[in-house]
């Protein structure tokens, strides 16, 4: 009964990881003439999702709450928007232009996080709000697209390539290929690395879980429940914000209709990890993976060059799906067990 | 002061009160822009349909009407939303062009299978979107609006499956009614009267409100009671997509295409904010559907409005994102105390003052 | 003799809307004394201890504590347990998703140099204090992964731990079975000898008399009085709890037992079991019996009735109604066949909070109707007033939302929901559990009077002289399986012989 117990949720995130190891080994069988089995595949993967890597282990906190932030997608569009509007057509400072999204999407999560904890409003209704009134703002600042093309200083850091001593392969043209990461994955798994910490080590980490948990008890326990869950509204659009800022480097542009849908393939991430859409269990671990499956799925279809893009959509809503289920069916386990 | 607390306590008190606000604004606008002050309220009758700025309210207002009436039921009985609405209509509308111009056409005239088909298949579609939602909440005990969720971002790529990543124009005369009019009358005004007048008949004449109210404040207590309580919820969910289809058939037959990208979008902020406008809470629980519909009315009247005062269609949500907060906010148990400790204080500066 | 007095609170009030829940109360408490704090429900003792920890905000009075100049005013139970005022709660109010080592220390973990959570030492010193209480237990597991009476001791350990002068125990005992009890007895003597002042609020009169040195009555938000335990015999406490002298019980039943011929069986069960909670039993149940089910808590007296009722479906066995062979899925398929069931979790199972009275009595009845054939207004204003009249409920009018009704008065709305479907089989579970009483007497009353008329009713309480007061038959139940009917020399005696089963609960 104890053991089965413990392995209900690790089993989760074994069940994520073999998917993961699975799903691109068929990738690797499959596509192997598309060059699908090299490191730099992988390595495409992450840096195509570094920006989601970010924005998941946000959702992730939020969602150890009990709660839901599905503002982030939009606010990575308003993002966008700022930062492209603001280099090509204001002529700002790159770097000021990032603190000042950063700042953004701290005061967006607060007043988020205000009216979640403090006027208890449901998650989901605040950040619905939320996610019309940053797509909104985006059309505010500009209705067109916007390319970054001018600003030296942005473009050479989204052009950084940091090379990975092994690996390394001669391709057909006989040109020695070097894999190679981008600035945004190194941000990514500093965040990934950071709030893996902060989960395990920090009072704030810990009281996530207990609001999650029960946030009754925590109460009486005394801690502050409010402040907790405001904290948490704030740092996902926080690091939302950084992921928008990875997200830019790799598009290099801003529009209304960027990022649609986003929101859907981080909670996806989150959900796919092992992270409990009832608050307290989870890990940015399991996150991690989730947006690892989530970044094969879309290459897989990509590779494959006849599907349409809806069917990754579609694959990711499927996968998301399948892990509501069987959490559900793992809930009602425990249940019956009791 | 105890009269004005009488009025404000009224159901139908906040719906009624934001749709005058919004009318005196009209007046304002129009005055001070040199019309005629009650423009907004001219109907006459060009080319022999009606026409003026509240025909048009009604008219454009039908599909979040339609919708209200589902998402209603779906609040009250789960407590949650369902946000799938606007991506389900996307889909409704696409299946049903998709039948009637035939898969892989991006353009038609003749009908490929009769009217009634095309129709009924994406009315069909939206009641499988609904029973999707439903299964899921009901029985699964997913939250309703991540459940909803997945349709939410699955529903538009769906439809574009459907339609082979195409837009696919109707361009058949039978197929413009459901959009155009009947008579002088638009029918969509007419399909929402009708959608609105059945279920308020079914809520009257039989028990499903007084179930759909017991589910949505103590689903395991109305279990004992003898309700059966998952397939109260499921029954929501099912009526919410059928909402969902009608509307999105409307929506199509409008532009006599089925274009994913656009039927539907932003309509499930619409229908939600109709819902918490009519006065009810998104807490679940007590309803009232009348409210809802004069809500969703006000919404398009705001639409119109902002239109009309110059903001484009892609900015109005921030607008509507606003009027949401403080709508929920005006609803929360920790403002209302506040506001409550607030008079209390007034009064007792009041009652010192007097002393 | 007198200690030193650690809590002082003086001309305490407060009022909800429409009711002065606090009037004027005064309470001391001092160095190590248990001091029971007693009163019906709506009293005001949970209102008061909460006024205490910070959690309602009084409107008059004072409080001082020990060691601390001037009146003290709570703002929130971290702010009450800085002060050095612990409370523990009847449901435990512990995270279930965290070790518990870290419910033992949250808020308050022990911190590296880096102001990181250090938790080896937390480990360590989890394991000091579980064993200093004698439980060995893995403080690394989740705590969901320990029984309920477990939760409760960690919850009191982690109050213990914070090195309190007032522990305030709110109904502690109720999920706890008797050898547990026996351990937060031992528990709180121990605290006490250190010089702990507790309170200690229960419904249990027994435990009260063996632990407790000092008695405070409340009667509707006022002070009755502070009594040495000595001076304030049982009979005298229940009378200044009720302001009245205790109205005589134990006559309500008359003497001569009805016998039952097997033509009258309404119910034949057997070998219905359901997985993981009851295991196969028989039960037979005449016409116009009362069956008492009995049994410690977590016996499955409750589930043994739910799986009657079919709330939760039974895996094995045949159920027979009145010597047919039926199938029962939901509890709507109970009720076709006659059943009700008032559950035991008012809040949770009975009510529906935000319907009105009247709603919420014809409930029941419309869902055996069926959706379509709804009860004209007329029907529904008829029964409420019916049964509000019937019951007497006290409430302000029949369109009174339920939630704002007193606990007696939404179990009287709960059992007319019931008798307007006019079953042949009524199963009461706790229908006495947290009301007045007052309340309580009736309720018997009505048990036996329907059992006149021919009802047959399954009775389960926790307090077994109102079992023996109401029933004609006991079943006896251990661990989820019946172990035992009794049917002549209903006395305690035997009954408690049969709960315990001669010693091998040990």
């Amino acid at each position: 009964m104890k053991q089965n117990k413990i392995n209900s949720n690790t089993l989760l995130l074994l069940i994520t990881i073999a998917l993961f190891v699975v799903m691109y080994m068929v990738g690797c069988v499959i596509y192997s003439s598309k060059g699908f089995t090299h490191l730099q595949t992988f390595l495409n993967i992450l840096i195509n999702n570094a920006g989601l890597l970010c924005i998941a282990c946000g959702m992730t906190c939020v969602m150890l709450t009990g709660g839901i932030d599905i503002s982030v997608g939009s606010l990575v569009a308003m993002d966008c928007m700022f930062l492209a509007v603001g280099m090509e057509q204001w002529g700002m400072n790159a770097g000021l232009l990032c603190v000042l999204v950063l700042l953004i999407g701290v005061v967006f999560g607060l007043v988020q996080g205000f009216c979640v904890g403090y006027l208890e409003i449901q998650p989901f209704i605040v950040t619905m709000a939320g996610m019309f009134f940053a797509r909104g703002m985006t059309a505010v600042i500009c209705t067109d697209q916007v390319s970054i093309s001018q600003n030296e200083f942005f473009v050479g850091l989204a052009n950084m390539k940091f090379e990975i001593p092994f690996g390394a392969y001669t391709n057909s043209k006989g040109v020695l290929q070097v894999p190679f990461i981008r600035l945004p994955v190194i941000i990514a798994l500093v965040v990934l690395v950071a709030v893996f910490l902060m989960l395990r080590y920090t009072k704030f980490g810990r009281s996530l879980y207990a609001v999650g948990g029960n946030e009754q008890s925590a109460t009486m326990m005394g801690l502050n429940v409010k402040m907790t869950k405001l904290k948490a509204y704030m740092l996902s659009s926080f690091l939302c914000s950084v992921g928008g800022i990875c997200f830019c480097m790799n598009t290099m542009s801003g529009s209304v209709r960027q990022a649609l849908g986003l929101e859907m393939d981080a909670i996806a991430s989150a959900v796919i990890g092992g992270t409990l859409l009832t608050g307290g269990v989870g890990n940015v671990i399991g996150s991690f993976f989730g947006v690892l499956i989530n970044g094969t799925i879309s290459t897989l279809v990509k590779t494959n060059g006849k599907l349409l893009s809806s069917w990754s959509s579609i694959a990711v809503a499927a996968l998301l799906c399948f892990f509501i289920v069987l959490q559900s069916v793992f809930a009602k386990m425990k249940d019956t067990k009791k | 002061m105890n009269k004005l607390k009488k009025v404000t306590g009224m159901a139908l008190f906040l719906p009624i009160f934001c749709m005058v606000l919004v009318m005196a604004v009209n007046i304002v606008y129009d005055a001070a822009s040199g019309n005629f002050a009650f423009n907004f309220f001219t109907i006459s009758i060009r080319n022999g349909v009606l026409y003026g700025r509240l025909i048009d309210i009604l008219n454009r207002g039908s599909e979040i009407a339609i919708l209200a009436v589902g998402m209603t039921l779906v609040v009250s009985a789960s407590a949650g939303t369902d946000i799938s609405v606007g991506s389900v209509m996307s889909l409704a509308a696409s299946f049903c062009c998709m039948l009637l111009a035939g898969y892989g056409v991006s353009s038609t005239n003749d009908l490929a299978v009769p009217l009634f088909v095309g129709v009924l298949g994406g009315v069909l579609m939206g009641c499988l979107c609904g029973a999707f939602n439903g299964f899921l909440v009901a029985y699964l005990n997913v939250q309703p609006m991540v459940a909803t969720l997945i349709l939410f971002s699955a529903a538009r790529a769906i439809g574009l499956l459907l339609c082979n990543n195409l837009i696919v124009y109707v361009r058949n005369d039978s197929f413009k009614f459901f959009g155009g009019y009947a008579g002088f009358m638009p029918t969509p005004i007419i399909i929402a009267a009708i959608c609105v007048i059945i279920t308020m008949v079914l809520l009257k004449k039989t028990a499903l409100g007084l179930y759909i109210q017991s589910v949505g404040i103590n689903k395991r207590a109305s279990r004992i009671a003898g309700l059966n309580s998952a397939k109260i919820i499921f029954v929501c969910y099912v009526v919410c997509g059928l909402a969902a289809g009608i509307a999105g058939i409307v929506g199509a037959s409008r532009i006599s295409s089925a274009d994913s990208n656009n039927i539907g979008l932003n309509y499930e902020l619409d229908a939600i904010l109709a819902v918490a406008l009519g006065g009810n809470s998104l807490g679940g629980g007590k309803f009232n559907l009348a409210g809802s519909i004069i809500g969703a009315y006000t919404i398009q009247a705001i639409t119109t409005t902002l239109y009309a005062l110059g903001v484009s269609s892609d900015v109005a949500p921030v607008y509507k994102a606003v009027i949401v907060i403080i709508i929920v906010t005006i609803q929360a148990p920790p403002f209302k105390a506040y506001m409550k400790r607030l008079s209390a204080r007034r009064a007792l500066a009041k009652g010192g003052a007097a002393a | 003799m007198d200690n030193q007095v650690v809590l002082t609170m003086r001309g305490i009030s407060m009022t909800f809307p429409g009711v002065k829940a606090l009037d004027n109360v005064d309470f001391t408490l001092r160095e190590g004394e248990i001091h029971a704090l007693m009163g019906e429900n709506g009293a005001g003792k949970s209102t008061l201890i909460k006024c205490l920890t910070g959690i309602n905000a009084f409107e008059s009075g004072e409080i001082h504590v020990e060691g601390i100049e001037g009146p003290v005013v709570n703002h929130s139970t971290l702010d009450a347990q800085k002060k050095g005022i612990s409370t523990v709660y009847q449901e435990v109010n512990l995270c279930p998703n965290l070790s518990v080592a870290e419910n033992l220390f949250i808020g308050r973990e022990p911190k590296t140099k880096l102001g990181t959570i250090d938790w080896k030492t937390m480990v360590k010193r989890a394991e000091a204090i579980m064993k200093d209480l004698d439980m060995s237990i893995d403080v690394t597991q989740n705590l969901e992964e320990y029984s309920l009476a477990l939760q409760q001791m960690i919850a009191i350990a982690r109050a213990v731990d914070m090195e309190c002068k007032v522990l305030i125990l709110d109904e502690p005992t109720s999920s706890l079975d008797d050898n547990e009890v026996e351990k937060l007895f031992r528990l709180m003597n121990q605290l006490k000898e250190k010089g702990v002042g507790i309170v200690f609020v229960t419904h249990f009169l027994e435990q009260v008399y063996a632990v407790c040195d000092r008695i405070t009555v409340l009667r509707n938000g006022q002070l009755v009085g502070e009594y040495p335990i000595e001076e304030l015999p049982r009979v005298k406490l229940v009378a200044a709890m009720m302001g009245k002298d205790f109205d005589d019980l134990a006559s309500i039943k008359s003497d001569e037992s009805p016998v039952f011929r097997d033509e009258d069986i309404l119910i034949d069960a057997k070998g219905l079991s359901h997985k993981g909670t009851i295991k196969p039993f028989d039960l037979v149940i005449h016409k116009g019996e009362v069956v008492g089910l009995t049994g410690l808590l977590g016996s499955g007296r409750s589930e043994l009735a739910r799986v009657i009722y079919g709330a939760d479906k039974n895996q094995t066995g045949t159920l027979k109604i009145n010597g047919k062979e039926v199938k029962i899925n939901a509890p709507i398929d109970a009720m076709n066949l006659g059943m009700g069931l008032l559950p035991d979790d008012r809040k949770a199972e009975g009510i529906i909070g935000d319907l009105s009275v009247r709603e919420n009595i014809i409930l029941a009845l419309q869902a055996k109707r069926g959706m379509f054939r709804l009860l004209s207004m007329k029907e529904q204003i008829e029964l409420a007033d019916k049964y509000i009249e019937m019951l007497q409920i006290k409430t302000a009018s029949r369109e009174t939302l339920i939630r704002q009704l007193s606990g007696g008065n939404q179990q009287k709305v709960i059992l007319g929901r019931w008798l307007a479907t006019n079953p042949d089989f009524l199963i009461l579970d706790e229908p006495t559990r947290g009301i007045d009483i007052g309340t309580k007497t009736e309720i018997q009353k009505l048990v036996l009077k329907l059992a006149k008329e021919g009802k047959s009713i399954v009775f389960i309480s926790s307090e077994i002289e109102e079992m023996l007061r109401t029933c004609t038959k006991m079943a006896v139940l251990r661990d989820g399986a019946k172990v035992g009917e009794i049917t002549e020399s209903l006395t305690q005696e035997t009954v408690m012989k049969a709960i315990a089963g001669g010693g091998s609960n040990e």
